[in-house]
């Protein structure tokens, strides 16, 4: 069982933990992900390090409530315990020998991104943060990104907060400027990872994603996560989760993630009075 | 005076069109009188030839003797003094290759069924005894054993055994491996798997499941942890894919991944958060014994055409009998000298349809099998919206890309001496993780033979 020490709500759908688990945050590295399980009922979850504290033996996640397993933890409270917390998973992100790189994030995925330009920075690189969400309501990180870049770009789609237009409108214009990146890595939605690669793909700048399909082991075992990179397999969780973004086919990987869907929708409606008991249970 | 009945004592099954709608066990197992009834075939020969056929040597002709006289549980001592996992291999054992082989009852009839009389003892002290095992006098030497599959329980439970502290690492939530996630609770009741680690820890083995070595902690990591020796048991865990077009279409899986989201995950239970495909027709496409439990899983949740999509014969069939059988009985289709060549998808992305082409056999190949040759123009679309593919796993790369010093062979695994010890130093290993994908009694025998090892090693024997 492992604690979860620490709950901050970082909007109203995002939710940051500290998990207790030493083993974890003793190896665990920007890019790399832990799979997680609420309880004995429960589905095997995958979602990325947001952080860790090697001395408190605690791991960082940062979540967005979408489904069953998400809302579930989201609704347990710091002193709570879940089931199952496995890592570091996958390879961390590849900061060595390079002199300038833009970090570009996007919605949720910022939480997944902020760990990569905290490395990138530390590891000496000059580091460019984009990250952009639809509205001012749902920002997060702000202060901690600012910390961990050179230059931060704020993005909202509908202009209510820093500057107006999607990641990819920054990402166009500061690649027209003229400045030389030896990476661009790109975290968020499916979408937005495939504009961005596209964005940068005339300029031919080498771009990373970091790709989030479908898992149950996370360990190489079943291949739920297999994606197509360049015309070849690759299992996400352990050739992964980050690839070359020119070479990823998207529409493959979207159609995949959607597998599920129908059955998620209806789990969430009539399991919904599992997060009801668990609550009642926990307050008794 | 032998009981010079023929056949074997019938084992009492649930009927097949009942069966193949839960995942309760097929096989009922012997009641004592049968059990005592099968016991008097035994002919208690002088030179026990099933004892060779065994890779774990069980003193059978010893144990059959106890069973005859009703005396349960002196026969169950006799069994785990060189077999740690009797209600296991008792069930999953292909006896038909191995100590059943060797009966000279089957010269003439059907040899004793040592299996079911290896079961039905097990079985019974679960149930009547269930005596926890004693901590052995500790020697306060640490081992560690990675995997917790049938090789690593046993090589644990026989270093517990003779004093050692061991640790026990598991990648996954629960122990038990294949045990666990691959063969289905209609084969093997889970129940009998989580015993069996209860009995491990009653022993004074620290089970420790999450911890994916390779990932978590390096071998070396574990030596500088005070283990004085370590047993890789991880198996051979990494599906293989055929890399034809439309592999990536919605309803396609690895038969590790449909049986993983079944067995350990209990995505055919409606409490389980885990979802699973669900299909009107389904190809399972392999011929080995994970095709077979795919197949009965499919027909379980409620698939009505369920294919064994394979590309040689009946006779090449790589899966026991006794599941093919089952498997027939249960409803399933066998589409033999068949080949995929393409998944067909719809505008949705979903499995429509599976391309097939008919084989012929022609000359034998390397591997002494005569080898599918396609027959041109025989194309023919199979009507499938899931297929599985369950053409065989090789060795997890996870450990031995960050152990240093760790050879491997070309097929990934790990090489060995014949004290199953590796290159690298104190560091042995067991299993599938060596021979690839094999038998668990095979994996058994492995363990038994490394946990020896270790201790005359350790010993300095």
């Amino acid at each position: 069982m492992y604690k979860i020490v620490r709950k901050k709500e970082l909007n109203a759908a995002v939710t940051y933990m500290e998990i207790e688990a030493p083993f974890v945050a003793r190896k665990a590295k920007a890019g790399q992900f832990i799979i997680f399980r609420v309880d004995e009922k429960s589905e095997r979850v995958p979602l990325t390090i947001a952080g860790y504290d090697r001395e408190k033996g605690t791991v960082a996640i940062i979540f967005q409530k979408v489904g069953l397993s998400t809302e579930m933890l989201g609704s347990l409270n710091e002193g709570d315990y879940i089931q199952d917390f496995v890592g570091p998973l996958g390879k961390p992100t590849d900061v060595e020998g390079k002199k300038r790189v833009c970090v570009v994030g996007g919605g949720v995925g910022c939480a997944i991104a902020y760990p990569s330009a905290k490395a990138f920075k530390e590891a000496g690189v000059e580091t460019d943060v984009i990250v952009g969400f639809r509205n001012k309501d749902i920002v997060i990180l702000e202060d901690e990104f600012k910390q961990a870049c050179d230059h931060l770009y704020l993005m909202t789609d509908d202009g209510s907060y820093g500057e107006h237009g999607f990641v990819t409108v920054k990402l166009q214009q500061l690649l027209e400027s003229g400045i030389q990146y030896d990476e661009v890595l790109a975290i968020g939605p499916i979408p937005m990872m495939k504009f961005v690669s596209k964005t940068t793909e005339p300029f031919g700048v080498k771009t990373v994603v970091s790709l989030n399909p479908i898992m149950v082991d996370g360990t190489g075992m079943c291949g739920g996560c297999r994606v197509t990179v360049g015309g070849e397999v690759k299992f996400a969780c352990v050739d992964g989760p980050d690839f070359d973004g020119h070479k990823v086919d998207y529409d493959e990987l979207m159609s995949r993630n959607s597998v599920y869907r129908e059955r998620e929708a209806e789990e969430r409606k009539t399991h919904i009075c599992r997060i009801q008991k668990m609550g009642e249970e926990l307050i008794k | 005076m032998a009981n010079m009945q023929a056949t074997k004592t019938p084992m009492p099954e649930q009927d097949p069109n009942v069966r193949n709608k839960n995942f309760k066990e097929v096989t009922l197992g012997y009641t004592a009188e049968m059990a005592i009834n099968e016991a008097k075939r035994c002919l208690q020969c002088k030179k026990p030839h099933c004892v060779e056929g065994c890779p774990v040597n069980i003193h059978i002709p010893e144990f059959i003797h106890e069973v005859a006289e009703g005396n349960f549980e002196k026969a169950y001592e006799i069994i785990t003094d060189t077999n740690a996992l009797p209600a296991l291999s008792g069930r999953v054992c292909p006896q038909e290759t191995q100590c059943e082989s060797k009966c000279v009852r089957g010269n003439k009839g059907e040899p004793v069924a040592i299996g079911r009389l290896e079961r039905f003892v097990a079985d019974w002290y679960r149930e009547n005894i269930n005596a926890m095992p004693k901590k052995a006098e500790s020697n306060g030497i640490k081992v560690a054993v990675v995997g917790s599959g049938p090789s690593g329980l046993t090589c644990a439970s026989l270093l517990a055994k003779k004093g050692y502290a061991v640790s026990l690492f598991e990648a996954l939530h629960t122990a038990g491996g294949v045990l666990v996630y691959g063969i289905p609770e209609f084969r093997l009741p889970k129940a009998i798997v989580a015993n069996e680690v209860e009995k491990l820890k009653a022993q004074g083995v620290e089970v420790m499941t999450d911890m994916v070595i390779g990932k978590v902690l390096s071998i070396d990591e574990l030596f500088e942890m005070g283990f004085k020796a370590v047993f890789i048991g991880s198996g051979a865990g990494l599906p293989m894919f055929m890399h034809i077009p439309g592999e990536s279409l919605k309803g396609v899986c690895s038969a590790n991944e449909y049986l993983t989201r079944i067995n350990l995950m209990k995505a055919y239970l409606e409490e389980s958060d885990t979802p699973i495909l669900h299909s009107k027709a389904a190809a399972i496409v392999g011929g080995g014994n994970v095709a077979m439990d795919a197949a009965r899983c499919a027909k379980r949740m409620g698939t009505d055409k369920v294919y064994i999509v394979y590309r040689r014969g009946e006779a090449e069939m790589p899966a026991r009998l006794e599941e093919q059988h089952h498997a027939k009985e249960e409803g399933i289709e066998f589409l033999t000298l068949t080949n995929p060549t393409e998944i067909l998808g719809g505008e949705d992305g979903r499995v429509c349809g599976m391309k097939c082409i008919k084989m012929e056999l022609g000359e034998p190949d390397a591997s002494g099998r005569r080898r599918p040759i396609p027959i041109e123009g025989s194309e023919f679309v199979l009507d499938v919206d899931m297929v599985i593919m369950s053409l065989g796993t090789s060795p997890n790369p996870l450990i031995r890309s960050t152990t240093p010093g760790l050879e491997t062979n070309k097929k990934g695994g790990i090489i060995v001496d014949e004290n199953e010890m590796s290159t690298r130093e104190n560091v042995f290993a067991g299993g599938d993780a060596v021979t690839g994908a094999a038998t668990v009694i095979l994996a058994m025998g492995a363990g038994k033979k490394a946990a020896e090892a270790i201790d005359r090693k350790l010993q300095g024997k």
